[in-house]
């Protein structure tokens, strides 16, 4: 096992939900482990089994109670979430150097300022650094998917360079359109849907990050790399006309 | 085989047990509030338990049936009439052709379920017919219910068809009806059991206390994503900061302001705030049938006596289904 056992914690979420913490660090190769453990319970489900959210440093495993007590009646376990636990330590060892799952480079392509970014002045002033500056430093570094949440598609990224973190703002936004990338503290992200929030808008993307009838159902998924690519208004618009 | 929906009222969806398997995408379970009457009201017109079923909030939705119709109404009493007659709950009714059903007000609980013979015939999006409404999918059209939209339904089942000869045959409903005393209070005081949070022991012990000592009340903002409750504020030792994971319907977050948020169904996949508390799945149908102004009391329980609850549960339902089946065939 690749993972140090005294870092790895379980807990119950709810009765039917568990979280597999593998450390408390925060980094791409507790990451990729997460990846890889999902991997291995995806292709070899326990019984009872629903789904597993990928998180930061954790995993929450959803799993029928019902059925995973009815196929461990014979066995030493006195509650389904203890058998559950005991599977995730099989899995855990069965992780090895060799899993690798190769990220995807995705190149997400914004249109920084003015309407598609209201807030990249503000996020400028606050760190005393042109706007110009805050694009650039905002495109320069690929950013790990740690995981999608929050709403469909929505992807929290790996950390941003901290010379343009900015607080959220005060009073959230009651609307902010889809497509907006934005930031919040030490946080990049972007909105698939419209949606009520709180992070500083610095430009829109013309991609759909979340589309339902495609299966899967979003642009992105945990474990990509992204590259935000900076475009003009014109590529902006070109890129939202209906392709004929 | 159609209904109309004459009048939408307060909010009225198509729910089923709920979305799995889509949540590392971000897609929410959602599902109905109540699964158990879902499920038993399912049960009474011979659907698939997970079969999708019509969610009313609170009152004022009235449905035009254009042919005879085999359904179940189960949940909160919501005092529907048809034709100006007192309908029952809890037992499998024929409605006649150009009967109008109508939820008249809202007497005890909060949302009641309209199981269909047959099940609604709405495309399933991710596997499930569940109305997602941020998203705009599923159910119908990916909505509310309104004015105007003509629902239809699947085949019947072997045991739907028998009901629907038998009341045919007979003054349109059985005499008997499912005693839902075990699994529901319809009180507007209400215990409620978890389990501890995540973050519990970050909350000051006074807090943890006063948890489980002092009563919350339901606020008016309580809808599908989530429950805001009013009381004793619950502050933790010392603020801190918390990464976004897993969250799921019934997780007690607690955000700066210390009043409790529950989540409900159509709660995040994923949330920031510190966890307090989960409630246990054995009693979210009786939080999901509490109206606002309801008094909430947290009682602790352990994950083993959540899992045995819910095991007794399921056995409880097992018997209402062994006995409706008894009753069918006599």
């Amino acid at each position: 096992m690749l993972l140090e056992q005294k870092r790895i914690s379980i807990r119950p979420l709810s009765d039917s939900a568990l979280v597999v913490q593998l450390d408390k660090e925060i980094n791409s190769i507790i990451h990729k482990n997460i990846m890889n453990l999902v991997k291995l319970i995806e292709e070899e489900p326990f019984e009872g089994f629903v789904e597993a959210v990928p998180c930061y440093n954790n995993v929450t495993i959803f799993y029928n109670p019902i059925s995973v007590r009815r196929h461990v009646s014979h066995v030493p376990f006195k509650s389904a979430f203890e058998k559950v636990s005991a599977s995730m330590m099989e899995y855990l060892d069965m992780l090895d150097d060799k899993m690798d799952i190769k990220n995807r480079l995705i190149e997400i392509p914004v249109v920084y300022g003015e309407e598609f970014g209201p807030d990249l002045e503000y996020v400028a002033r606050f760190n005393n650094i042109t706007p110009e500056k805050v694009i650039e430093l905002h495109t320069k570094q690929d950013y790990l998917v740690y995981m999608i949440g929050f709403a469909p598609g929505f992807p929290f990224l790996g950390g941003i360079d901290k010379r343009i973190a900015t607080p959220r703002k005060e009073k959230p936004r009651l609307s902010i359109p889809a497509g907006s990338v934005g930031i919040a503290g030490e946080q990049t992200g972007m909105y698939p849907l419209e949606t009520p929030g709180g992070w500083q808008v610095i430009g829109k993307t013309p991609i759909e990050l979340f589309t339902p009838k495609t299966s899967p159902p979003t642009y992105l998924q945990s474990g990509d790399k992204i590259r935000f690519i900076a475009i003009s208004k014109d590529d902006y618009l070109a890129y939202k006309e209906p392709k004929q | 085989m159609s209904i109309e929906i004459l009048q939408s009222g307060l909010l009225a969806t198509i729910q089923d047990l709920g979305r799995f398997g889509s949540q590392k995408y971000g897609v929410i379970v959602g599902g109905a509030m109540d699964p158990l009457a879902v499920r038993i009201g399912n049960i009474l017109v011979g659907n698939e338990e997970g079969e999708a079923a019509i969610e009313i909030t609170m009152y004022g939705t009235e449905i035009l049936f254009k042919e005879d119709q085999l359904i179940a109404i189960t949940g909160g009493q919501l005092d529907p009439h048809v034709d100006g007659e007192k309908l029952p709950m809890w037992r499998p009714v024929l409605i006649r052709k150009g009967q109008i059903l109508h939820f008249k007000a809202l007497r005890s609980g909060c949302r009641a379920y309209i199981a269909i013979a047959g099940g609604l015939e709405v495309p399933e999006v991710m596997g499930s017919k569940s109305t997602y409404l941020r998203a705009g999918i599923g159910g119908y059209e990916g909505r509310e219910l309104r004015t105007g939209d003509i629902l239809t339904f699947g085949y019947l089942t072997e045991h739907s068809k028998t009901l629907t000869k038998q009341l045919q045959e007979m003054p349109s409903h059985f005499t008997w009806s499912v005693n839902y005393s075990s699994f529901y209070t319809f009180k507007k005081k209400e215990t409620i059991r978890i389990l501890l949070g995540a973050e519990y022991e970050r909350f000051t012990k006074d807090s943890q206390k006063k948890l489980i000592s002092s009563p919350f009340k339901l606020t008016v903002n309580a809808d599908r994503m989530g429950y805001q409750l009013e009381g004793t504020k619950l502050m933790l030792k010392k603020q801190f900061e918390l990464l976004s994971e897993g969250v799921t319907y019934g997780t007690i977050q607690i955000p700066s302001n210390g009043q409790p948020i529950i989540l409900m169904a159509d709660c995040q996949t994923t949330g920031g705030y510190p966890k307090i508390g989960q409630v246990i799945s054995a009693d979210l149908p009786r939080l999901a049938q509490l109206q606002p102004g309801s008094e909430i009391r947290f009682q602790i329980v352990t994950i083993d006596e959540a899992e045995d609850i819910l095991i007794e549960q399921e056995k409880d339902i097992h018997e209402v289904k062994i006995g409706i089946q008894f009753k069918v065939a006599g």
